[in-house]
């Protein structure tokens, strides 16, 4: 498969793929009998790449962002995170996870809630302190950093989250329809500075989401996902620049693209009633 | 808070009002068998007014006239010496001393057991039965072989006494605290999971956190409890001091007004702790981000 990320990291095989995933499946076994969440799902993400996965509810697509994360266990198949069992990843705190809610504590102002995962870690306070600078900068909330939660707009408390997913410098950022709750106008506004960020980190991204432009406007890769079971249907390569502004989303490549995504989507029958 | 009282004042003193005009009517018809008999066989006779002025004066009255209380209540709280046997602040010091031991090993235990129920299954299995069946025992009856048992072991004065009160104040304490300390929500759980947290971690950083505000509703009824423990633990123990043994003594000579004197103070006292809890919990939980209302 060509590989996007190698203009970013020259690709060695001493470098191994953020994700690799072969033929992995998982059945929960549920009241109603078991349910195939996820079948046959071969896929590697490299490192530096931004990969987006969208499909209609109940595809798995969060499911398999949770089996990266080492939150669900497969039933079949095999994974590999950074070249290590997912459960290894994790202790070795390998990726940031983003929630669909920004799950701050209410009862921590916005820097401790980005303090949280530096003190579980056990940094040191100079370098906790020069952290939650640093992320809560890249997130431009530094002038809220005293302010509890409930004082933030709901865009904001996204940021914070994602500045707390940040402050411990895993390479590999997971995001699980971060913007899905938030109005058009800020999703706008975060996926512009998610870019922007991406581009100055450098980190590997996965992004769940379910909203066609939006995975268009971020990705390098589009993993387009069908349900029942959950499965891989199209993954499509992006040729847009890596250079992005938001009225990108009128030109023609880029409406070529989302109508591959559509495409997609409509082979896995996803608009099936 | 200003505009929050003023618009309190009118409704309290109109039920007030109320509460004292039927309680001066009921003393009228409490007290009038009685002085009618005594005025039969002194062979005296009053106008209606002395009749009535006599009903709300009698020394042993069936039930006291307000303002008799109230008398009562302002001499022995105000007029005496505190160290004085007859004064109310000495008696209440005594119960509330026996009260706050009993209420601090009650909420530590309380929370003990929520600790231990949320993190051992075979606890949650096993004690939830026990915790629930040990308030269904009449108080009244665990109360003297408490302190009969443990006098056994040489434990007298104020330890078995607060024990009493632990006995009530520890179950409400360690009901809301399980509930507390399992309010996090997966997502929360989730993300400590991703950060590889300890299980000491996330029970420091987010289930303890997390279950303040259930703490202090409970410590709320639990001081309460602990109040009425510590009182029903001084009658049937033959306590000499205490709002307890106040109320006893009084039944034993027929001094109604120092009976109700007592049950005043002890009003006051439960009031007293339970705004003291309710300020203790704003404060913390303005400390800990909460919306100021």
């Amino acid at each position: 498969m060509h590989n996007p990320a190698s203009q970013l990291q020259p690709a060695s095989p001493a470098v191994p793929p953020a994700v690799s995933a072969r033929g992995l499946g998982l059945t929960f076994e549920t009241n109603d009998g078991p349910v195939q969440a996820l079948a046959d799902v071969d896929l590697t993400i490299n490192k530096g790449e931004f990969v987006s996965f969208i499909g209609p509810s109940g595809c798995g697509k969060t499911t398999f962002l949770r089996v990266i994360a080492d939150l669900e266990q497969p039933t079949q198949g095999a994974i590999s995170v950074n070249g290590m069992s997912p459960q290894q990843a994790r202790e070795r705190r390998a990726y940031g996870y983003v929630f669909q809610a920004a799950a701050l504590y209410p009862w921590r102002t916005i820097e401790n809630n980005v303090a949280l995962p530096l003190e579980i870690m056990g940094f040191s306070a100079a370098d906790k302190r020069a952290r939650i600078a640093r992320t809560l900068d890249l997130v431009n909330l530094t002038g809220f950093k005293k302010k509890f939660p409930w004082q933030l707009s709901g865009g904001m408390q996204q940021r914070a989250s994602i500045a707390r997913a940040l402050s411990f410098d895993a390479d590999l950022l997971l995001m699980d329809e971060p913007f899905g709750a938030l109005d058009e106008i800020v999703r706008d506004h975060l996926n512009q500075q998610l870019l922007e960020l991406w581009e100055r980190t450098s980190k590997t991204i996965c992004f769940v989401t379910h909203s066609i432009p939006e995975a268009v406007y971020l990705s390098t890769r589009i993993v387009v996902m069908s349900p029942r079971p959950g499965r891989v249907t199209d993954v499509i390569e992006s040729d847009l620049p890596r250079d992005r502004p938001l009225d990108i989303r009128e030109t023609p490549a880029f409406l070529a693209i989302a109508a591959r995504v559509r495409d997609g989507l409509r082979a896995g029958h996803s608009y099936d009633e | 808070m200003r505009a929050r009282g003023d618009g309190r004042v009118l409704p309290v003193a109109i039920i007030l009002l109320a509460i004292l005009a039927i309680w001066y009517v009921g003393t009228y018809a409490m007290n009038a068998p009685f002085q009618r008999d005594l005025d039969r066989r002194g062979g005296v006779t009053r106008s209606s007014t002395d009749f009535f002025i006599a009903t709300m004066t009698q020394p042993k009255p069936t039930l006291p006239a307000p303002h008799q209380v109230a008398t009562n209540v302002f001499e022995n709280t105000f007029l005496r010496k505190i160290t004085s046997n007859r004064s109310l602040v000495y008696h209440a010091g005594v119960t509330l001393a026996s009260t706050l031991l009993g209420f601090a090993i009650g909420t530590a235990l309380g929370i003990l057991i929520a600790v231990g129920i949320v993190h051992f299954v075979s606890l949650d299995r096993s004690l939830m039965p026990w915790l629930i069946a040990s308030q269904t025992i009449p108080i009244l009856a665990l109360a003297p072989m408490i302190i009969v048992v443990l006098a056994a072991v040489n434990l007298t004065g104020l330890l078995p006494k607060a024990l009493i009160s632990t006995y009530l104040s520890f179950f409400p304490v360690a009901v809301g605290m399980v509930k507390g300390l399992r309010s996090p929500d997966l997502i929360n759980l989730d993300l400590m999971r991703t950060y590889h947290a300890s299980g000491a971690q996330t029970f420091w950083k987010l289930r303890l956190p997390a279950s303040v505000p259930f703490l202090f509703a409970s410590m709320k009824v639990a001081i309460a409890a602990s109040l009425v423990g510590a009182i029903v633990g001084e009658l049937p123990t033959g306590a000499v001091a205490g709002i307890g043994a106040k109320l006893l003594a009084g039944s034993y000579y027929s001094q109604t007004i120092d009976m109700f004197a007592a049950l005043i103070a002890g009003s006051v006292v439960a009031l007293l702790l339970v705004t003291a809890v309710d300020l203790a919990s704003r404060v913390v939980q303005r400390r800990m981000g909460a919306r100021t209302a």
